[in-house]
C-alpha cells in the first residue's frame, strides 16, 4: 500500500492512501498547527502541494479546484475566481505579485506520521 | 360581337424620381410589352437624381445625374414627351390633355407630379433674384446669377435651406439663413441638436436668423433684389434670395378633376395607390398616402411606384406607411435623424451626447425597457447605418455606449469596438480599453492588467477586443471548437477525456493534465451524449470527476468562503407545504441561510462539504432532487399561475412547466439553460427572457428561444406559434439538442443564435422543416437523455465511495473546515469574512487529527 506524505517542519505527515485520490483533483489535509493544505495528484502520478487558502479570496478551497497543465508544467484553478496557481513553485501564473506555499509531498509504502 | 381587345394605355403624368422608377416596376414585371405607355413630362429632361441635385455644383453635369438608363424608352415601347406637361384631365372621357395640345386617352392614370417649393406670399417674391432650389433649371439660374453677385439669403433653415446655402456659400456668395423657428432643421432635430447644428453652420462663415420670418424682399431701383425686411423690423443686404420654406404636393391638375384631395393638400389614395377615382393612381411626393401622410423623400415614393405597378398586375401589395429616417451631408456637417425622434411615445427616455464645442449632438430615444426607439445625430452621424437597423429592437450595447463620439476611438460601430478607448472594460479591476487593446491575448491581459480575473463577466468583451486569431482550437489542449469535439465524441464513441485528449489534442498536450477550460467543457460532452455512447450518466463516476469543476464535482454552489449553497429542484415553482416545512427544517436545522431565488425556488446557503450529504438525505427523503443550480444543465423552468387560477390565463403554464423541467433536467449543455411558461400573453413568467420561453395561445403554445438576461439581455426570438403540446415538445428536443451540439463552450442559446451563420430563419429550416435531415436523430438523442435521467444527490448517496468524498480534510474526516465561520445578519448567518483575511492558522475545533 502507498501512502501520500506531506513534509510538515521537521517530520513528515501521512496525508492519506494513495488510492483515495482521484488523478487530476486534490484533497485538503489539516496541518497539526491548524493550517491547510492542498495535495494534488497528477494523471502521470505526479503529487505536488500547496497551501490551501486561496490568496484572492481567503478561502481555503484551492484543494478543490481543476488540476491542468500549460508548457508542460503542473497547475492549479482556484474554484472561486480561477486564477492559476503553479504547483511546483506556487506563483500565481495570472499574478505576478501573487504566490501561495508549496509543501514537499512524496508517496511511500510505508507511512511515518509526526506527533 | 367580340372586339379583339386592345392594348391598354397608361398615361404618367410627371417624369421624376418616382415616376421613372414606377416605369422601371412595370419594365421589370412585364407590363411595358402589354401596355401602351404616354408620359407627360415637363421639365425639359428626363427623369434626373433630384436628390443628388446639389453635386451639380460640385461638378455632376446633369447628364450625369440622369436616372434612365439609355435605350430605356425606346426599348420598352414608351413615349416620352418632354417639355409637354399635362394641363387637364377628362375622367368622362378618360383623356389628358397636354400643353401641346395632344389629347391622350387613358385606361390608367397615373399622377408623379411631385411637390413644388412654397414660396411665402411677400412682396418683391417674384422680383428678379429670386428662386427656387428644385429643378436642374433652378440651379442652372442660380449659377449665372451669382456669377456676378456676391451675397445670398435662403430663406429656410430646413434640410433644403441648408443644402441651399451651402451651394450658395460654395458659388461664393457671403450667405445667410432665415428660419422661422427657433432652431435649424426643426422637423428632424431637437432643439440641443439645433443648437450644435447653429454652432457649426456659424463656425463656417454663414449668418443664421432663427425665430424671424422674412416679411418683404426688397428691391432696389432696378428691381432686382437688395435685400430683405426680417419680422423683427430689422433689415439684411443681399442680392440673391433662395426660397427653401418647404414644399407642397402639387395636386391642382387633381383637384381640377374633382379627386379627393387632403385637406392640406395631396392626392388622396388607399394604401394601394389608388385615388378616389379607381382608373387613377397618384404616387410620390403628391400622393397622400392612407396613413395620412405626404411623404417628402424619395425611398417611400418608390415604395409607392412598385405597389402600383402591382396593383396594376392585380397582385397584392400595401403601402401604408414608411419609415422618416434621412441622412444627410449639410455643408459638410452629418446630420442624421430616425425612428421617433422628437421622443414622441409615451414615457420613453433621452440619452444625449452633446459637444457644442465640436458641434457633436447624439441622441437616443429610448423605451423605459431598453428599446431603441429613434435618435437624432449631429455632427457624427456615422452610426446612422448601425443605429437605424436596430430601432424597434434592445442594442446589445447601452445606449449612453452608443452615443459616445468616435472621435475618440476607431469609427462608431456597434459592439466593443465602439467604445472610446477611455472605456472602462472591467470594472472589478478598473481597466479601461486601451490598456486591454495593448495586450493580444487573454492571459496577457489577465497577467498585465487583472481584467477578468473578478467576476468574469467582461471576459467575452475582452475576447471581442482582442486580435482574432486564427487558431480557433478550445485552448491549448485541442486544435477544435467544442463543436468540433462533439462531433468526434459522438462519432468515434469515445468515453473519457484522456482518449479524446490522448488521440485528439494538439501534440503538446497529449498524455499531459489538460487543462480547466478543456476538461469541464469535454466532461459536459460526455454527459450529455452519455446514454448515447454507452458511458455511465453519473457525472462523478471514474474519471470524469475529475473534469467537473467543483459546483458539479460537489453537486452543489461553491460560494465565497469555501462553503457550499443547495437548491432542491421546485418544478414551475410548484411546491406544496408538506415540502415548504422540510425545506425549513432542514434550514434550521443546519443552521442555512435561506433565500428566495430569481428563478422561482429556494437556496439554502452555507453547508460545509461534509453536511451536504446529509442535507440531501433529508431533502431526497421528502421527494425533493437536484436542482442542478451548480451544472451546465437545465435550470428552472418558471411559471406564471395560468390558467387554472388566473382570469386571463388561456392554457395550464404550471402543468407545461412541469412538464418541461422533469423532461429536461440533468441534461448537460455548453452553458445553462433556462425557460419559462407564461399562461398568457401578459406574460407574467418572462418567458421571452428565456433560452427557450413558452406562451400559451387560445390554440396551443408559442415557442421563443436564444432569450437572455443576465449581462447581455436579449430577447428571445418566436421559432414558431400555435403548438400542440406534443409539436412543443418536440421542437425543444430538437431545439436544445442541435444547440447542445453545435454551440461553443459557455455559450448561451442567445450567443449562439446570434452567431449562428443564417440566425433565425437557419434555425427554423434545421429544427422546424428538417432541413439538414437532423432531426430524427435529436430527438433520439433527447429520447435517450429523457430515459436515463437519475437524481444525482440520490444516487451519490447511495454509494459509500462516492459519499467519502465529502469530507473537509482527507486526513481528518469529520474535522469542520475552521476557516468556515458564521456571523449573524438579519435573523439568519453570512460568511465570517474576517476569519478569511487571517493568515495565521487558526484553532481548530473538534475533530481528529
Ligand atoms: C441564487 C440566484 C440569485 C438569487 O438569489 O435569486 C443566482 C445566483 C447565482 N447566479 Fe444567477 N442566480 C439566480 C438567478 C439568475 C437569473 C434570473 C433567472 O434565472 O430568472 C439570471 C438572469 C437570467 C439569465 O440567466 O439569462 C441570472 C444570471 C446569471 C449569470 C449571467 C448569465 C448570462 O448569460 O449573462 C451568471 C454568470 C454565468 O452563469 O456565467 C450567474 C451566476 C450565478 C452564480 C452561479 C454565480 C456563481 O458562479 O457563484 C450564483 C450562485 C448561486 C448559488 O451559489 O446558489 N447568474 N441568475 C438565482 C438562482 C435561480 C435558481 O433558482 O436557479
Ligand atoms: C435639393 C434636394 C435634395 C433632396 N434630398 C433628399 C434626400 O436626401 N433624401 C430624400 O429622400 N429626398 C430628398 N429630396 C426629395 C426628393 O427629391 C423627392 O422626394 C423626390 O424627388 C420625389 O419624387 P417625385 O417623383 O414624387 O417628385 P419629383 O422628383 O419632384 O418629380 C415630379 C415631376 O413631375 C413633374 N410634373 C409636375 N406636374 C406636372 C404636369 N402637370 N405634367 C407633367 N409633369 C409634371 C415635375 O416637373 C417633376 O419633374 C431632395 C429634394 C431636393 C430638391
Ligand atoms: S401570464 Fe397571463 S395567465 Fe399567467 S399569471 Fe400573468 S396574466 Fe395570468
Ligand atoms: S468586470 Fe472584469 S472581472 Fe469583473
Amino acid at each position: 500500500m502507498m501512502t501520500v506524505e506531506l513534509k510538515v517542519d521537521e517530520g513528515w505527515l501521512t496525508v492519506c492512501e494513495l488510492s483515495e485520490m482521484t488523478p487530476g483533483r486534490g484533497v485538503a489535509v489539516l496541518l497539526p498547527d491548524g493550517g491547510q493544505a492542498a495535495v494534488f495528484l497528477g494523471r502521470s502520478g505526479w503529487t505536488y502541494a500547496v497551501d490551501n487558502r486561496d490568496p484572492f479570496t481567503g478561502a481555503s478551497v484551492l484543494s478543490r479546484g481543476l488540476v491542468g497543465c500549460v508548457e508542460g508544467r503542473p497547475f492549479v484553478a482556484s474554484p472561486l475566481l480561477k486564477q492559476r496557481f503553479d504547483l511546483e513553485t506556487g506563483r500565481c501564473l495570472d499574478d505576478e505579485e501573487v504566490a501561495v506555499r508549496t509543501y514537499p509531498v512524496r508517496t511511500a509504502a510505508t507511512s511515518t506520521a509526526v506527533a | 360581337m367580340a372586339a379583339p381587345t386592345p392594348t391598354p394605355a397608361i398615361v404618367l403624368i410627371g417624369h421624376g424620381m418616382v415616376g421613372q422608377r414606377y416605369l422601371e416596376a412595370l419594365a421589370e414585371r412585364g407590363a411595358t410589352a402589354t401596355h401602351r405607355i404616354t408620359v407627360l413630362c415637363e421639365e425639359p429632361r428626363p427623369a434626373y437624381d433630384r436628390v443628388h441635385l446639389t453635386s451639380y455644383f460640385s461638378g455632376t453635369s446633369p447628364e450625369e445625374l440622369s436616372m434612365v438608363p439609355a435605350g430605356f424608352m425606346e426599348q420598352h415601347g414608351i413615349d416620352l414627351r418632354l417639355g409637354d406637361p399635362a394641363e387637364s384631365i377628362d375622367r368622362e372621357a378618360r383623356t389628358v390633355t397636354s400643353r401641346s395640345g395632344s389629347v391622350i386617352p387613358y385606361d390608367v392614370l397615373v399622377l408623379a407630379t411631385g411637390s413644388y417649393p412654397f414660396v411665402p406670399p411677400v412682396p418683391g417674391k417674384d422680383a428678379p433674384g429670386c428662386f427656387v432650389y428644385r429643378t436642374v433649371e433652378d440651379l442652372l439660374a442660380i449659377e449665372e446669377y451669382a456669377r456676378t453677385r456676391t451675397t445670398g439669403a435662403v430663406v429656410g433653415g430646413g434640410l433644403l435651406g441648408l443644402e441651399a446655402a451651402g451651394a450658395l456659400q460654395g458659388l461664393g456668395l457671403a450667405s445667410r439663413i432665415v428660419e422661422f423657428a427657433p432652431r435649424l432643421m426643426p422637423v428632424q432635430v431637437d432643439d440641443g441638436g439645433g443648437a450644435a447644428l447653429l454652432r457649426t453652420i456659424e463656425g463656417m462663415g454663414l449668418t443664421v436668423h432663427t425665430g424671424v420670418g422674412t416679411q418683404e424682399v426688397l428691391t432696389g431701383p432696378d428691381g432686382h433684389v437688395r435685400g430683405m425686411l426680417l419680422s423683427d423690423g430689422s433689415t439684411v443686404d443681399t442680392e440673391l434670395v433662395v426660397f427653401s420654406a418647404g414644399v407642397r404636393p402639387r395636386d391642382q391638375l387633381a383637384r381640377e378633376a374633382g379627386l379627393a384631395v387632403g385637406e392640406r393638400g395631396g392626392i388622396a389614395v388607399d394604401a394601394r395607390c389608388r385615388t378616389s377615382d379607381p382608373h387613377v393612381y397618384a404616387i410620390g411626393e403628391c400622393a397622400l398616402a392612407s396613413d395620412g401622410r405626404v411623404y417628402g423623400l424619395v425611398a417611400p415614393g418608390y415604395e409607392m411606384a412598385e405597389t402600383a405597378a402591382e396593383d396594376l398586375l392585380g397582385r397584392d401589395k400595401e403601402f401604408t406607411g414608411a419609415d422618416l429616417s434621412t441622412k444627410l451631408k449639410l455643408l459638410g456637417v452629418d446630420v442624421a435623424s430616425f425612428g421617433d425622434a422628437h421622443g414622441t411615445t409615451a414615457d420613453c427616455l433621452d440619452v444625449v451626447y452633446s459637444d457644442s464645442r465640436s458641434g457633436v449632438y447624439k441622441k437616443l430615444v429610448v423605451s423605459p425597457d431598453g428599446v431603441l426607439l429613434g435618435g437624432v445625430l449631429v455632427g457624427d452621424a456615422d452610426s446612422y447605418g448601425l443605429l437605424r437597423p436596430l430601432t424597434g429592437s434592445v442594442p446589445p450595447v447601452s445606449p449612453d455606449q452608443l452615443v459616445l463620439p468616435a472621435g475618440l476611438g476607431p469609427a462608431t460601430q456597434l459592439g466593443p469596438s465602439a467604445l472610446p478607448d477611455s472605456a472602462v472594460i472591467c470594472s472589478c479591476h478598473n481597466v479601461t480599453k486601451k490598456e486591454i487593446t495593448a495586450c493580444t491575448t487573454l492571459p496577457e491581459v489577465k497577467k498585465c492588467t487583472k481584467a477578468g480575473t473578478g467576476c468574469g463577466s467582461c471576459v467575452k468583451v475582452i475576447g471581442q477586443l482582442l486580435p482574432a486569431s486564427a487558431d480557433k482550437g478550445l485552448c491549448g489542449c485541442f486544435p477544435f471548437t467544442r463543436a468540433e469535439l462533439y462531433e468526434i465524441v459522438r462519432t468515434r464513441r469515445l468515453t473519457t477525456y484522456e482518449q479524446l485528449l490522448d488521440g485528439h489534442g494538439r501534440d503538446s498536450a497529449r498524455g499531459s493534465d489538460g487543462c480547466d477550460v478543456c476538461k469541464p467543457a469535454v466532461g459536459s460532452i460526455i454527459a450529455s451524449l452519455a446514454p448515447t455512447l454507452g458511458a455511465s450518466g453519473y457525472v462523478l463516476d471514474g474519471e470524469q470527476a475529475a473534469l467537473q469543476d467543483t459546483n458539479d464535482h460537489f453537486l452543489a454552489n461553491l460560494q465565497r468562503n469555501g462553503s457550499y449553497s443547495v437548491v432542491p429542484r421546485i418544478p414551475g415553482g410548484e411546491i406544496s407545504p408538506e415540502k415548504l416545512i422540510v425545506i425549513g427544517e432542514v434550514a434550521r436545522e443546519f443552521g442555512l441561510y435561506t433565500k428566495i431565488t430569481g428563478g422561482q425556488r429556494i437556496d439554502l446557503f452555507g453547508a460545509s462539504v461534509d453536511q451536504l450529504p446529509r442535507i440531501w438525505a433529508r431533502l431526497v427523503d421528502a421527494g425533493f432532487e437536484s436542482g442542478h443550480a451548480y451544472g451546465k444543465a437545465l435550470r428552472t423552468v418558471k411559471s406564471c399561475v395560468g390558467q387554472t387560477w388566473c382570469r386571463y390565463g388561456v392554457q395550464d403554464s404550471v402543468r407545461m412547466a412541469i412538464d418541461l423541467e422533469l423532461r429536461y433536467r440533468g441534461l448537460r449543455a455548453p452553458h445553462k439553460l433556462k425557460s419559462a411558461v407564461s399562461g398568457c400573453a401578459r406574460e407574467c413568467a418572462e418567458a421571452q427572457s428565456k433560452d427557450f420561453g413558452v406562451i400559451a395561445t387560445a390554440n396551443g403554445w408559442n415557442l421563443y428561444v436564444g432569450g437572455n438576461g443576465g449581462a447581455t439581455p436579449r430577447h428571445a426570438d418566436l421559432l414558431a406559434q400555435d403548438l400542440s403540446d406534443a409539436e412543443l415538445v418536440r421542437l425543444i428536443d430538437r431545439f436544445l439538442m442541435f444547440y447542445i451540439r453545435t454551440a461553443d463552450r459557455l455559450e448561451r442559446t442567445s450567443a449562439w443564435l446570434d452567431r449562428l451563420e443564417g440566425g433565425l430563419d437557419h434555425l427554423r429550416d434545421v429544427v422546424v422543416h428538417d432541413s439538414l435531415g437532423l432531426c430524427a436523430e435529436l430527438e433520439a438523442l433527447m429520447a435517450d437523455h429523457v430515459s436515463n435521467y437519475r437524481d444525482e444527490w440520490a444516487e451519490t448517496l447511495e454509494d459509500p465511495e462516492r459519499l467519502r468524498r465529502f469530507v473537509s480534510f482527507v486526513n481528518a474526516p469529520g474535522a469542520p473546515d475552521p476557516t468556515v465561520r458564521f456571523v449573524p445578519e438579519r435573523d439568519q448567518v453570512k460568511p465570517d469574512l474576517a476569519v478569511l483575511d487571517r493568515q495565521l492558522p487558526l484553532e481548530v475545533v473538534g475533530g481528529t487529527r
